[in-house]
């Protein structure tokens, strides 16, 4: 696991990849802070909360050529003939993936320990909406590395991705668009920004906890068989 | 080392590869023959863990694949159609990857290294992997192979695309390493085989329709000594004259190729060599042997025609050591 974990973390950055994730999320959470603080509303944990819209752009590019690419230069042949099992190779790569992400969050570390050094601030307020966007971010990742190991176009992946992405997040506002009672409640109630808006409010969750782990390991696991699958047909 | 029990794959409604039965012990170093899409490289992915198998029993030094799949893979170094390689990575960084992957034991540095020697690429180890010429490539592949000093090795059409110079080179690799590992190789290159294995599997349309030593296997494929004479002369007159010489089983005009002469499909009787009694006869007519030779081209074109024939066909004429009876395809194809 190891292994590939390094070699995908390595790959993010000998290609343009990991730069534009972050690059996109440095510019936007430099933006919101400076906003904020501004507006004097030193508020870190709000700049967090803001980012959803750019993950759900970024991630799409961070997960399109987790797996499509081995199976298009047929390098899972190498994976899968070496003695690891495939969901060590799937945790490698959902793990890099996820660590670039988790650097994208680094710069609000900066932040709070310069609102921290004017105002006092509570530590918690900040670490939960950090503890939102890493499991909204590994939900996410995990979703596109599935996608991903569907085709082996990093392209088509990339855009299914993103429309799902968009789906997934903002399922509430499509929700009233639907008559269907209890279809529209579950999809107002499963919609990601309703859960990781909650993450914003000062409180922790275990229920959004349990739901994006849920959904994290249930992608994984989707991953892994869609692997496996391959080697049946 | 490996032993395959009743092994097929089917691929939805098509039947890959059918009840395929061998053994191998340690140190042999095998042949897999058959034209493309034979069931070939499936067979290779399946000993390899690369796909799973619908039915049968693979053994790779006694653990079965399917249940074992991480000691199986463990003892074995596999060399796919298309190399696996990561092309924005360094070679060094890619070997480096590989030996992480499968958990080598040995010391990093000095493993590696020997291996870059081995295969003849320490020059290129700082180059990317993209930039690299097929032929480089291909031996990139054959170091991740080598990773971790694997007992067996699986090599699929190792030399597939490589210019005449680099396949010498990696057929004297495949030479050397065969003294102590043991060696699967495919191709669809009869001579290919014959330079590098002693023991042959022919594998046609997915199944396995000889498994022969190398010299048995070709004694067999070209016991053909059918003739292709060119003689000036009557058309009509030389028949005759041809059919009467002793030991001559069958003569057919194949027609007039060039002015004045006319071409002629000598078969003889089993296992007889007649090509000076041709010769003589020729002569004592008076007329005039412009060319003389085996109807066998090349043992490629027998291969590639028993391929072409069904499987049942073939093991006929590998079983009872006989020529295949369609002359006239084979005579057309060597005056091409």
């Amino acid at each position: 696991m190891l292994a590939i974990f390094k070699r995908e973390f390595k790959a993010y950055f000998s290609t343009p990849i990991g730069y534009i994730v972050l690059a996109a999320f440095y510019f936007f959470l430099g933006m919101y802070f400076y906003m904020i603080y501004g507006y004097g509303v030193p508020a870190v944990h709000q700049c967090i909360m803001a980012m959803s819209t750019v993950a759900i752009f970024t991630m799409p590019i961070l997960t399109m050529r987790l797996m499509s690419e081995d199976r298009r230069q047929k390098v899972d042949q190498a994976l899968l003939t070496a003695p690891v099992k495939i969901t060590s190779v799937i945790l490698g790569k959902f793990f890099a993936a996820f660590a670039v992400y988790a650097l994208a969050f680094l710069p609000t570390v900066i932040f709070e320990i310069i609102v921290a050094s004017y105002v006092s601030v509570n530590i918690l307020t900040y670490l939960y909406a950090l503890l939102g966007a890493m499991l909204l971010g590994g939900a996410l990742i995990a979703i596109g590395m599935f996608i991903s190991s569907l085709t082996e176009s990093s392209v088509l992946s990339a855009i299914l991705t993103l429309v799902i992405n968009i789906l997934v997040l903002y399922m509430s506002n499509f929700a009233e668009m639907i008559n269907i009672s209890w279809l529209s409640s579950l999809m107002e109630k499963a919609a990601f920004v309703t859960a990781f808006e909650r993450f914003g409010e000062n409180v922790f969750s275990v229920v959004d906890v349990v739901y994006f782990l849920s959904i994290i390991v249930a992608f994984v696991f989707l991953s892994v068989r869609s692997l496996e699958k391959r080697r049946w047909s | 080392m490996i032993k395959v029990t009743g092994l097929s794959k089917r691929y939805g409604n098509y039947l890959a590869v059918e009840d395929v039965n061998f053994e191998i012990k340690k140190g042999e170093i095998i042949g897999f023959l058959g034209p493309n899409g034979a069931g070939k490289s499936t067979i290779m992915n399946i000993l390899t863990g690369y796909l799973s198998l619908t039915q049968g029993k693979v053994e790779i030094d006694g653990f079965d694949i399917a249940e074992y799949p991480e000691d199986a893979k463990k003892r074995i170094g596999y060399l796919p159609e298309i190399p696996p390689l990561y092309i924005d990575m360094k070679v060094r960084e890619y070997l480096d990857f590989i030996y992480d992957l499968k958990k080598v034991k040995f010391p990093k540095k000095a493993h590696i290294d020997e291996i870059l020697r081995l295969v003849k690429i320490d020059n290129v180890q700082n180059r990317l992997i993209k930039n690299l010429s097929k032929g480089y490539r291909q031996r990139v592949g054959f170091a991740q192979a080598l990773i971790g000093n694997p007992d067996i090795l699986i090599l699929d059409e190792p030399t597939v695309g490589l210019d005449p110079k680099q396949i010498i080179e990696i057929r004297n690799l495949i030479a050397r390493l065969g003294k102590n590992h043991t060696i699967i190789l495919s191709s669809h290159i009869l001579s290919e085989i014959q330079a590098i294995c002693k023991r042959i599997i022919i594998i046609n349309r997915g199944q396995l329709i000889a498994d022969d030593s190398a010299e048995n296997l070709s004694k067999k494929l070209s016991s053909d000594r059918t003739l292709v004479a060119r003689i000036e002369c009557n058309e009509k007159d030389m028949l005759e004259a041809l059919s009467s010489v002793k030991g001559v089983a069958k003569v057919t005009s194949l027609g007039k190729k060039e002015e004045g002469t006319c071409d002629f499909l000598i078969e003889p009787e089993r296992d007889t060599d007649i090509r000076s009694a041709v010769f003589d006869r020729v002569v004592s007519r008076g007329k005039k042997l412009l060319s003389l030779s085996s109807n066998m081209a090349s043992l490629e074109q027998v291969f590639l025609r028993l391929t072409e024939a069904d499987n049942d066909e073939v093991r006929r004429i590998l079983g009872q050591n006989e020529a295949p009876t369609d002359h006239k395809a084979d005579a057309e194809t060597q005056e091409v």
